[in-house]
């Protein structure tokens, strides 16, 4: 892997606005949940954020590895499927003058705390502190770093297509199978692990509606995930998939008329359905988009990305409301339909719409073999480690913690003192 | 029921990826990675309906 000098400071500075998807992320999850658990949202975002990051550069890099690293191999049917990187702790053995190396390393730290911080928005206003961390070094350490070794580090996804003819290999061009789809199963098993929160179904099984408690939080979310979003598909599209820097204009075009007609789509699905369009909805709708056109932000026409993003729009409220009515998952940030759902489509779509340079046909194929592969193993493997990790570190707050709100109860003072208390709406005592 | 969902997840994911190594023809491979696509589907329907809210979680 080499870069031109020009690419690579350019890629250096779209590297560093990467946080302001987090940013956009913690927003949107602390105006989408009750002021009582405002504060804990946002510090629960940054320790995430803090435990991914130092987990990732003791030990998450050397198993993730950059295309051309070393790696452990397994041979089957005669290839070689290449499953972890096999690099040094600490970034030990990386000259920090071989710039490809640590820009590598610095994307995928920031990529390991974005899937680390998704599943936050599920396990909203009931998941502790400490098993949060815990979830995220798990995130930062390991998962991230092997599914990213596959799809990024020259693994054994990437090379489907060297391998068995498959298009450029299972491709991902913007994270939306390491850290969308990632985060998003990991939100799924955490919200199935943590269960609803209290007062969320009655006992006939229906479903209150509990509003978030500050719809411009959610909005600002969205505006800021979208900076975030633009610059983490253009670094990753230049320093994995070799992109020309000129492409970047290119996925800011498309960054932004996905998330523009993901949001038409979600207001115009929510007019109809519910006489006004619903904010929290179609910001989500908005994120939705910018997660569809991850997978090919740099390589797929204009057009292509106005489906996308149509696609997606209106696959999260439907699915939003699926879970919740349906099939009993509380997941107050959305973040199962939005990364998870939406992530999956975009990688499908990669496979239709992408203009992949120098690829074999099939390219759908190989997308559909990196699909059954998160599905199939990575998902399982999720579900196993956060129910382990819930044995030794307990997940859920206790009863009267959750009615306090987890602001009083874990961090011993409200994020707005001048309500003095909260009212009970929904919570049964 | 969660358990055979689970592990429909993971035979569907094993169906998919063994079509690729074993299959030669494209047509071929993707009957069967839409195969093993459909028992995941399968596999991720029980696991719903596992983790169903039981009724002391409700309320």
């Amino acid at each position: 892997m080499s870069l031109p000098p020009p690419a690579a400071v350019i890629c250096g500075l779209l590297i560093v606005l990467i946080p302001f998807s987090l940013v956009g992320i913690a927003l949107m999850n602390c105006g989408l949940g009750r002021s009582r658990s405002a504060a804990h949202i946002i510090l629960s975002t940054m320790l995430v954020a803090a435990t991914a990051a130092i987990v990732y550069v003791i030990c998450g890099f050397a198993w993730q590895g950059f295309p051309g690293s070393p790696g452990y191999a397994l041979v089957v049917g005669g290839k070689q499927w290449n499953w972890i990187g096999s690099g040094r702790w600490f970034l030990a053995g990386i000259s920090f003058d071989d710039e490809p190396a640590l820009l590598a390393a610095s994307l995928g730290m920031f990529s390991a705390i974005l899937a680390a911080a998704i599943p936050l928005g599920a396990g909203g206003e009931r998941w502790r502190l400490a098993p949060i961390a815990a979830s995220a070094a798990l995130m930062a350490g390991w998962t991230f770093p092997v599914v990213s070794h596959w799809v990024w580090g020259g693994g054994w996804l990437a090379q489907l297509g060297q391998n068995y003819d498959l298009g450029i290999g299972f491709a991902d061009s913007g994270g939306a199978a390491t850290i969308q789809v990632l985060g998003g199963l990991s939100a799924l098993s955490v919200a199935w692990i943590i269960g609803p929160r209290r007062g969320k179904y009655s006992s006939e099984g229906l479903p209150a509606a509990i509003p978030g408690h500050n719809m411009v939080f959610v909005m600002c979310g969205g505006f800021l995930a979208w900076v975030g979003w633009t610059c983490l598909n253009s670094a990753a599209a230049i320093l994995i998939y070799g992109a020309s820097p000129s492409r970047i204009a290119l996925v800011a075009m498309n960054s932004m008329l996905a998330a523009g007609s993901a949001l038409a789509t979600t207001v115009l699905i929510t007019r109809a359905r519910f006489s006004k369009p619903d904010a929290s909805l179609s910001a989500n709708g908005w994120v939705g988009g910018l997660v569809a056109s991850s997978a090919s932000a740099a390589f797929m026409p204009p057009a292509a990305a106005i489906l996308v993003g149509i696609v997606a729009g209106a696959l999260v409220p439907f699915c939003i409301e699926w879970l919740e009515l349906y099939l009993g998952v509380d997941d107050p940030g959305g973040a199962i339909a939005v990364h998870a759902v939406c992530g999956i489509w975009g990688l499908f779509s990669a496979g239709i719409v992408g203009r992949f340079p120098n690829a074999a046909p099939n390219q759908l194929l190989a997308q559909l073999a990196g699909i059954a592969t998160l599905l199939g193993f990575v998902f399982p493997f999720l579900y196993v480690v956060n129910s382990l990790l819930n044995r030794f570190v307990p997940f859920r707050v206790a009863h009267d913690g959750e009615r306090q709100g987890l602001d009083l109860h874990e961090l011993g003072a409200n994020a707005y003192p001048e309500l003095a208390g909260h009212i009970d709406d929904f919570m049964p005592r | 029921m969660k358990l055979a969902g689970f592990l429909l997840l993971v035979a569907g994911g094993f169906i998919a990826l063994t079509s690729i190594v074993v299959l030669p023809s494209s047509s071929a491979r993707s009957g069967f990675m839409v195969a093993g696509l459909a028992v995941e589907l399968v596999g991720l329907i029980l696991v719903f309906r596992a983790h169903m809210p039981s009724k002391e979680e409700r309320g």
